[in-house]
């Protein structure tokens, strides 16, 4: 995009150029990726492809892999390892992975390896993942990472072979979109509340071909976890990138994690991060705004991310809708989730809760879920109510914390780290016709079980949910 | 990836308009690990009486009897006549795979879904477009002549008859190319390796913490 002036830049742009290898005169570009995140899923045929071509990993130092996407998350299945994977299918993608890393010398977190996690909770939290980097994985939540203020997204199985084998990624440049986010946030609403109110705004297709910054002094104020949360739901706004300009706040996050620069690197490259924000003056190809003190707690009623109203509403009525392709979408959704218009959404009970995912599994979802759970129990009509950690590390901080028992003794169950019930991959999953307060990304159809009907809500927002056995304002809790 | 210049083999039939990718490669053996071996499972449910499972021995089982790849005229084919719209479905590569793993190179239709059609390049297989009323012809001819062959040059774009009938057909430039020379995507970017290794010299004296980190932990 050119700025007004022609020398500001987007920090979208930024990034670009500074992976830029070659431009290409179809108008693609060969862009250089720093760092390859890699899991069980959609690795296994990439490798294959590598062998049968007779090539290798380019640059082994920049993957790091770990199993997330459906290795058990229940104490004693997880207890005996890889052998241990009851399902046959899983077992097979995990083995393979470990087998690709160790033949390939790639670093691995492996099953049961403290490091181990969701690759978009493992990436930042082990310093993998930099300020300023180029960051790629076979899982379209890839841009969790972009709260680093770096440029990250998700890519296919052809690609992930593509990157390994070269380290570059054909891509084209995206158009810039900043989504500002300005005031303050209410006491009980949290970062996932923001980014479903932002899809509510600007549609499921509202990003596509864009990379979004959110900017604003909601972000300012928000936490790096808080920032990932928001990244980590661009694709759900249609968007490949979503990405958050680099301040004190990331420069601490980053600061002594494992894989960050050392000591003698340290100066240079905060001088260096320091650079990674929107100049003044640059222009943005669109530009959105919301207003952070308007923000509520709010619950996706449909099976589309954009389907969510603030938690006091109701469920809409179809009929309002003048789109007819909306319209017929709408009462698809309210059919599937067996939800009638003029509901309040208060009044919608349910069968479990999970919390969990690479949208809301870190150390502050635990902690937020925790202090709503402390002192009171889920209800009855709950089947299971789960807390999945994003990674060991999380999982050793919370018990660290005492956090485990606080939710244990209030009746939730407490799980071995993975994406678990997200995308019901392994054996955590939904009924037929079971409704479900989860704090993950997604609530298609069937994507956290054959007929399951998933509520999009926050960590607070679950726990709550779980405690009274239907949602409630978490901020009535809070006071 | 395989080149493909030119190529005379014997052909076998799917004589139906819409072969969707489920019917190339039915959905459960999707979840293979692998990108080799779905060549036993190609139309796997036309293929066999009964009903297949991943990782399955697929020697001892009950083959129909009907399904013209199962005729031994046309064992060993690589070329496949097809019908309208082949290929339509699913984005995923296995279909490709499937027909690679089997044999064919170059499938012959009226008309292909965009991305499978896309996908074929990809994976070191021609599909190669003719008119409807070509097809008919050649499928009439491959019905009357048992050990019916194609010669297929794509280098100069022609599909040859034993009885000396040519036909030429349409390809980009750029995948004709690309599949001249076994060239993948992956292939096409290894051309640019020393623009590759330049930009990581430079950047390694900018910003060194960007390699080797995870190397020593
Ligand atoms: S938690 Fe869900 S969205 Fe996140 S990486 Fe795992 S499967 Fe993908």
């Amino acid at each position: 995009m050119a700025s007004k002036d022609g020398i500001s830049k987007t920090l979208y742009d930024k990034l670009w150029e500074a992976h830029l290898v070659k431009a290409r005169e179809d108008g693609s570009a060969l862009i250089y990726i720093d760092r390859h995140i890699v899991h069980e899923v959609t690795s296994p045929q990439a490798f294959e492809g590598l062998r049968l071509a007779g090539r290798t990993p380019w640059r082994v130092d920049s993957i790091v892999a770990t199993p997330d996407h459906n290795v058990p998350t229940s104490v004693t299945e997880r207890a005996s390892g890889v052998a241990g994977i009851e399902d046959p299918v899983s077992r097979i993608q995990v083995q393979t992975l470990d087998d690709n890393c160790d033949e390939f010398g790639i670093l691995e977190f492996k099953i049961n390896d403290q490091r181990q996690g969701i690759v978009h909770v493992i990436g930042p939290e082990s310093g993998a993942c930099l300020p300023g980097m180029t960051i790629v994985c076979g899982d379209s939540h890839t841009a969790t990472n972009g709260a680093l203020g770096a440029l990250a997204h998700g890519i296919g199985t052809s690609e992930v072979e593509h990157v390994l084998a070269t380290q570059c990624l054909v891509a084209k440049k995206m158009k810039n979109m900043l989504v500002r986010v300005d005031g303050k946030l209410g006491v009980g609403v949290t970062p996932k509340d923001v980014v479903l109110a932002i899809i509510a705004k600007i549609g499921t297709a509202g990003g596509t071909g864009y990379a979004i910054e959110f900017g604003g002094q909601v972000f300012r104020d928000m936490s790096m976890e808080g920032r990932m949360t928001v990244c980590n739901m661009a694709i759900e706004a249609g968007a490949r990138a979503g990405m958050v300009a680099v301040d004190d706040i990331t420069i601490d996050y980053v600061k002594g994690r494992t894989f960050a620069p050392n000591e003698a690197q340290w100066d240079e490259a905060v001088a260096y991060w320091k650079t990674l924000v929107t100049d003044e003056g640059a222009e943005f190809d669109q530009v959105v705004t919301l207003s952070g003190d308007e923000i509520e707690p709010q619950v996706s009623w449909g099976t589309s991310p954009e389907m969510v109203v603030p938690v006091g509403d109701t469920v809409p009525n179809p009929e309002g809708e003048a789109d007819t392709t909306k319209r017929s979408g709408m009462a698809r959704a309210l059919a599937y989730m067996g939800l009638s218009a003029g509901q309040k959404i208060t009044d919608i009970h349910l069968d479990r809760v999970f919390i969990g995912s690479c949208t809301n599994s870190r150390i502050e979802d635990i902690r937020a879920a925790a202090e709503v759970a402390r002192g009171r129990k889920v209800a009855d009509s709950i089947k299971e109510a789960m807390v999945v950690p994003g990674s060991g590390i999380v999982k050793a901080q919370a018990e660290a914390e005492g956090l485990d028992k606080v939710l244990v003794e209030a009746g939730f169950e407490w799980r071995e780290p993975g994406c678990s019930m997200c995308l019901a991959m392994n054996a955590d999953k939904l009924g037929n016709g079971e409704h479900c307060a989860s704090t993950s990304n997604r609530n298609f159809e069937g994507r956290q079980g054959y007929g399951g009907r998933t509520h999009l809500v926050s960590p607070a927002m679950a726990a709550a949910a779980a405690i009274a056995g239907h949602f409630v304002d978490v901020r009535q809790w809070l006071k | 990836m395989k080149a493909f210049t030119q190529l005379s083999g014997i052909v076998a039939p799917m004589d139906r308009a819409n072969v969707d990718t489920d019917m190339i490669i039915p959905k459960n053996f999707l979840k293979s690990i692998k990108r080799s071996g779905f060549g036993k499972n190609l139309f796997d449910e036309l293929r066999y009486l009964d009903e297949g499972q991943p990782d399955q021995d697929c020697s001892g089982r009950p083959i129909n009897p009907e399904f013209p790849l199962n005729f031994p005229r046309y064992q060993n084919a690589q070329i496949l006549l097809a019908r309208e719209n082949f290929g339509c479905g699913s984005s995923r590569e296995h279909a490709p795979w499937a027909l690679d793993d089997y044999g064919f190179r170059c499938v012959i239709a009226p008309s292909f879904a965009d991305i499978f059609y896309n996908n074929c390049f990809k994976n070191g297989l021609l599909p190669i477009e003719l008119p409807s009323s070509a097809l008919d012809s050649l499928f009439q001819a491959l019905y009357d002549n048992e050990g019916f062959t194609l010669n297929i040059d794509l280098a100069a774009q022609t599909v040859t008859t034993p009885a000396g009938q040519v036909y030429t057909f349409e390809v980009d430039e750029f995948r004709k190319h690309c599949l001249l020379n076994g060239l993948d995507d992956i292939g096409l970017t290894l051309q640019e390796a020393d623009a590759i290794r330049e930009y990581e010299e430079r950047v390694k004296a900018q910003r060194p913490w960007l390699f080797g980190a995870t190397a020593s932990k």
